[in-house]
């Protein structure tokens, strides 16, 4: 029942409001927040549930839905669920803080689209079921369209068109992968169902594996980005509002890594095993080519989102290299690229909203009237080039470590992207904050954008002095998927019984 | 065993590390003697608390000479279960108590230097933050832990590079600093991924167990032990990692001092001879430190020949010094090396420190051709600049470079790795170093003065500078040569943590023949220098004005060109594939199908005439070519 509300409070919230804007453009805004709070209200008990859990998920619902072909609403956290829903819930928060003084018109429309992305999001997060998890991973689509369409800047109409039409077509064809594979299912077994469980264990020629593996990878191969898949992602982040970068790159990015992690791996692992080679050199090469091309923007916006490529490449990498370190790892840079490159495209938000330029030759030496900001921006820059003591280094240590023992030749090529992002992170430090004081004064940070930073800061430094709060929460998941995925049976015990501890 | 040492360990680093957070936040409010005391008394805590270890350790060494302070577990996934843990041996005993005593002092001096920099309170707080970073290197026992620290000292050395930001060329030193010792560091954690792979660990003391029962010249040990060799090689510029050193200069001079003379630079000394047991197990690449040292000290100590900038000169000194102890490691004479480091760190500091002080009375001038005859209105400076000298130049007998130097000349001399090659090349070296240091001198302090004097240094930068000179003279009596006397105290105390030396074929020879080599060529450097700068000064000139001594000269001034080769080679080609893929060609794949679509769009769109006849015409055609596919 819990996690329904989770998933419900913000679709409510968003409707209330969208309708609140009558009274006064802040309602909207202490709408959001009071919904998302109650939200993380909503997760204490699931957070001091997962200790104790002896099973794999902690909190779980089951309904009814569509019984005559066997889909069912069925939602559930485990810990990897557990901590990309907190990411979810702390940067919808963000996303409503930092759009305060950005938006200003159709205030209300703008939250409601904003809380039913989020409650996609956490869908997406939770789904257990197949149609049901495709069913959010519509709905978190929509809204996010008309975020960037309707707030976004400049170029919005073609950036929104292009982010649609390639999230779309990857997800109709994992649609067809889900339908493919319910069929077989029902064809082996008789039943008719898109429960995660029982879909695990469906046997699958190698051929059709594949296919079916594919399809999947379509859709997540987009929403990470895959090298070859991610031409929307530049466009969106950079004609996106504030608030949709954050949730573009803090969130929908890792919904494809989730679903590579929980949907992808465990379903199809000999396909995905057979793919292994070329998944890793997808994201290898991603994490070199985004860190090259994110050298030569001359847009800042657009630098941060290349950043992005690059290091969602480790997540590639590690996912496909597949052992615990590695998909450790993954988790790990989820968090902490989600809260780096968020707070990085706030900072960019508040210099565009101050000098009105993205132009990154149209800024110099900020740092002179802006000290605050500039740290903020060195601290997130360094997070970003994966400085040790921060929880990005930690993230890319793992999934580097972990893919070593999988292809050493691939791992070296890799951690060069540990010198490229030292590259790119001191060059924008240096042209943005850098150099001669510019003749413009812009006013520093306020109170409440120091007070957004630092709340991005404090976890990124806690997880990476402390990780293990957030690896102990996901280790049974994570232990769970490499172990499957080494067994390569058909027997996976499924989710619930507990079976893998 | 003991009370409060392993309570004290932590708060070593904690002091700096504190002083370093609370000036972060408060410190643009505080006044300026209040940054002062707060950023120096948090070193000189450190210190404290370090000296009070140091008097317990050797007055009742724990078990094994060595203690551990485990404070938390960093993480545990699929047995890598790094914790941060605190490791006192010996060797990070000397390190911890040269970082803090040194940094002390030049925190110090840096109170008066900075004196009125807007930027007073963030130098104070990041030289805080590098104290803490460096004595995590030092003091880790897990090798992701060194890294850590390793990685934080580079980002201090990056932020007090560019410290004066305004100025681009700063920050473009500053970047160059990081990116290349990051190449290093990046090889080096690839050496920690083969290093947990093979060994299952990456604490050093169990690591370096595990590989003891190892097949010695194994290719995975030498190749960890190459990787991490890669490390130190950037970290401590040597070749080919070394031309950052030279730019690093940008920063103010007492960050010169602590970062790039006596501390951060020989990390990569202390990262070797901490796991000496690995290289001693991959002779191979312990003989190539012996040559990279050989190779950087002798490019170098010619490459600062030719500076005109007293800094840069101080720069390639280090860079050559720093050779010194690579060739001590390469030879195994390992307490040589941390010998010679920390004599190097009392002498070098001060070298820059006294530099500093000319500087600031130069109108911040670093040309040594438009300063001179300095000796008689800063007497002090010049005394003590003259000591740091003559124990960089090893003068024998009185100073503590001598003892220090004999000591890896020594140790290459006799040392079964060894060589007379190895040690013939210290000797040039020895030689160069004199030549350029007494060049310093009587250009400086001697000769006519050039620029007229605007500040005078007052106590807070004598008193570090006395001593200093001090410690540049008496540390190195706590270990001579045999026929001065045989004083064993240091490597004696270094014995649990370093092995010595193997010696060779040579050890029953007398060390009188090297020892007196070593002198000589020392003395005549300084005879040479005399000679060329003080009183003939045109024959230096004549010498460089002809066609071979001018290009000689603009070789050396460049550092052997490294710099142009490596733009070359590796930037400008970067900066190329950079702007040509700006547009991200892949986006052309989607370029070129939404642009056939639209082509495609048109072009059927001009079929919507309107007209009826062209549609009963088309419809006609169409029913024609229908009925002849059909009949066919």
């Amino acid at each position: 029942m819990l996690i329904l509300l989770l998933v419900s409070i913000p679709i409510i919230g968003g409707i209330v409001a969208w309708a609140a804007e009558k009274a006064g453009t802040s309602w909207p805004r202490w709408v959001s927040i009071f919904a998302l709070g109650l939200d993380i209200i909503m997760m204490i008990p699931v957070l001091s549930a997962i200790p104790h859990s002896r099973g794999v998920w902690s909190a779980e619902f089951r309904a009814e839905w569509i019984s005559a072909i066997g889909a069912s609403i069925h939602l559930a956290i485990d810990g990897m669920s557990l901590l990309l829903v907190i990411l979810t819930l702390f940067l919808g928060m963000i996303s409503v803080l930092c759009s305060w003084t950005e938006i200003r018109e159709r205030v209300g429309f703008f939250h409601f689209n904003l809380l039913w992305t989020l409650s996609g999001i956490i869908g997406v997060f939770t789904a257990l079921d197949l149609l049901l998890f495709y069913f959010f991973w519509e709905l978190m689509l929509i809204p996010m369209y008309l975020l960037i369409n309707i707030w976004g800047h400049e170029n919005r109409v073609y950036a929104s068109y292009k982010f649609f039409i390639f999230t779309q077509a990857g997800g109709l064809l994992m649609l067809v992968a889900i339908l493919a594979l319910y069929f077989i299912h029902k064809e082996q077994t008789g039943a008719a169902t898109f429960g995660y469980a029982d879909l695990l264990g469906t046997r699958l020629s190698p051929e059709t594996g594949m296919l079916l593996m594919l399809g999947f990878f379509a859709a997540f191969g987009v929403k990470i980005p895959a090298l070859f898949l991610h031409t929307w992602l530049p466009d969106a982040h950079t004609e996106a509002p504030t608030a949709g970068s954050v949730i573009l790159a803090g969130l929908l990015l890792k919904t494809g890594a989730y679903g590579l992690l929980r949907f992808l791996i465990p379903l199809f692992p000999d396909a995905a095993r057979e793919f292994a080679a070329v998944g890793m050199l997808i994201g290898t090469a991603g994490i070199l080519y985004g860190a090259v091309l994110a050298f030569a923007q001359k847009d800042l916006k657009r630098l941060v989102a290349y950043t992005s490529i690059s290091h969602m490449g480790f997540v590639l990498l590690g996912a496909f290299a597949g052992n615990e370190l590695s998909l450790q790892g993954c988790v790990m840079q989820m968090l902490s690229h989600g809260l780096s490159t968020g707070a990085l495209f706030i900072i960019v938000g508040a210099i565009q909203e101050r000098l009105h330029t993205r132009d990154i030759g149209r800024m110099s030496g900020l740092w002179q009237a802006m000290p605050r900001m500039g740290g903020f921006a060195l601290f997130f820059g360094l997070a970003s080039l994966g400085l040790p003591g921060m929880a990005n280094f930690i993230a890319e240590f793992l999934v580097l470590i972990g893919s070593f023992r999988v292809s050493v030749p691939l791992t070296v090529i890799a951690s060069l992207g540990l010198i490229a992002s030292a590259v790119y992170s001191l060059w924008m430090i240096q042209r943005v904050f850098h150099g001669s004081p510019s003749h413009e004064t812009p006013p520093d940070i306020s109170f409440r954008e120091t007070m957004v930073l630092l709340s991005m800061m404090l976890p990124i430094l806690w997880l990476g002095l402390f990780p293990q709060t957030a690896l102990r929460v996901s280790s049974s998941s994570i232990e769970a998927i490499a172990q499957h995925r080494l067994s390569h049976s058909m027997d996976y015990p499924g989710p619930g019984s507990g079976g893998l501890r | 065993m003991t009370a409060y040492m392993p309570d004290l360990i932590q708060l070593i680093p904690a002091f700096p590390f504190a002083g370093a957070f609370f000036l972060i936040l408060r410190g643009r409010r505080l006044p300026m003697q209040a940054t002062a005391v707060i950023g120096s008394g948090s070193v000189g805590l450190s210190a404290l608390a370090g000296i009070a270890v140091a008097i317990e350790f050797i007055s009742s060494p724990p078990v094994g000479h060595a203690l551990y302070k485990t404070l938390w577990r960093w993480m545990d996934v699929g047995g890598l279960s790094p914790s941060v843990t605190l490791y006192l041996d010996p060797l990070s005993l000397i390190m911890l108590l040269v970082v803090t005593i040194v940094g002390f002092l030049i925190h110090i001096y840096s109170t008066e230097f900075m004196e009125g920099d807007e930027g007073y309170s963030r130098f104070f707080a990041y030289m805080n933050m590098f104290i803490g970073a460096m004595l995590v290197l030092v003091l880790a026992d897990d090798l992701l832990l060194l890294y850590l620290g390793w990685e934080g000292v580079g980002l201090c050395s990056y932020l007090l590079i560019g410290f004066w930001y305004k100025n681009p060329a700063n920050g473009y030193a500053a970047r160059k600093a990081f990116v290349i010792t990051r190449i290093g560091d990046t090889a080096m954690a690839v050496g920690l991924f083969l290093l947990f792979t093979e060994s299952g660990t990456l604490r050093i003391q169990d690591m370096l167990m595990s590989a003891e029962a190892g097949r010695p010249g194994g290719l995975t040990i030498s190749l960890a032990a190459g990787l991490l060799l890669a490390g130190a090689v950037g970290k401590s510029a040597q070749l080919p990692l070394q031309t950052w050193l030279p730019d690093a200069m940008a920063g103010p001079t007492p960050v010169s001092a602590l970062i790039h003379a006596a501390t951060m630079v020989t990390a990569g000394v202390y990262l070797i001879a901490r796991m000496h047991t690995l290289f001693e197990l991959a002779p191979a690449v312990q003989t190539a430190v012996a040559v990279i040292g050989v190779a950087t000290l002798l490019v170098s100590a010619a490459s600062a020949l030719a500076q005109r900038d007293i800094k840069r000169v101080l720069a390639y000194s280090t860079m050559s010094q720093i050779g010194y102890m690579f060739l001590a490691l390469g030879a195994g004479a390992w307490s040589a090396a941390i010998f010679h480091f920390m004599t190097h760190a009392f002498f070098k500091a001060l070298l820059f420190l006294a530099a500093g002080a000319v500087i600031i009375s130069q109108h911040h001038e670093h040309d040594m051709f438009r300063m001179g005859g300095l000796r008689k209105r800063l007497p002090l400076t010049f005394i003590t600049f003259l000591v740091g000298s003559a124990s960089l130049s090893s003068l024998p007998l009185i100073t503590a470079g001598f003892y220090s130097k004999e000591l890896i000349l020594w140790g290459a001399w006799s040392s079964a790795k060894g060589g007379h090659w190895l040690w013939a090349a210290g000797i040039i070296g020895a030689f160069l170093t004199s030549v350029y240091t007494f060049r310093m001198v009587f250009l400086i302090f001697y000769g006519e003065q050039k620029t007229e004097l605007s500040r005078l240094p007052g106590l807070r930068m004598h008193i570090p500078l006395m001593i200093l000179a001090l410690f540049s003279i008496a540390g190195g009596f706590i270990e001579t040569p045999k026929i001065l006397g045989g004083v064993d105290v240091f490597s004696s105390f270094m014995n649990s943590a370093l092995p010595q030396e193997v010696k060779g074929h040579l050890s029953g020879h007398s060390e009188l023949m090297p020892l007196g080599a070593a002198s000589l060529a020392s003395i005549s450097g300084v005879f040479i220098a005399y000679m060329l700068f003080f009183k003939t000064p045109h024959a230096s000139e004549q010498m460089v004005r002809t066609r071979l001594g001018g290009m000689l000269r603009r070789f050396m001034l460049s550092g052997w060109g490294f710099d142009r080769l490596y733009d070359t080679l590796f930037v400008r080609p970067f900066i190329r594939i950079a702007s040509v893929s700006r547009d991200d060609f892949i986006d052309l794949i989607s370029k070129v199908l939404a642009a056939s679509a639209a082509v495609m769009s048109r072009a059927l769109s001009l079929t919507q005439t309107g007209k009826v006849r062209w549609y009963a015409f088309a419809v006609g055609l169409g029913a024609a070519i229908l009925i002849w596919t059909a009949v066919l």
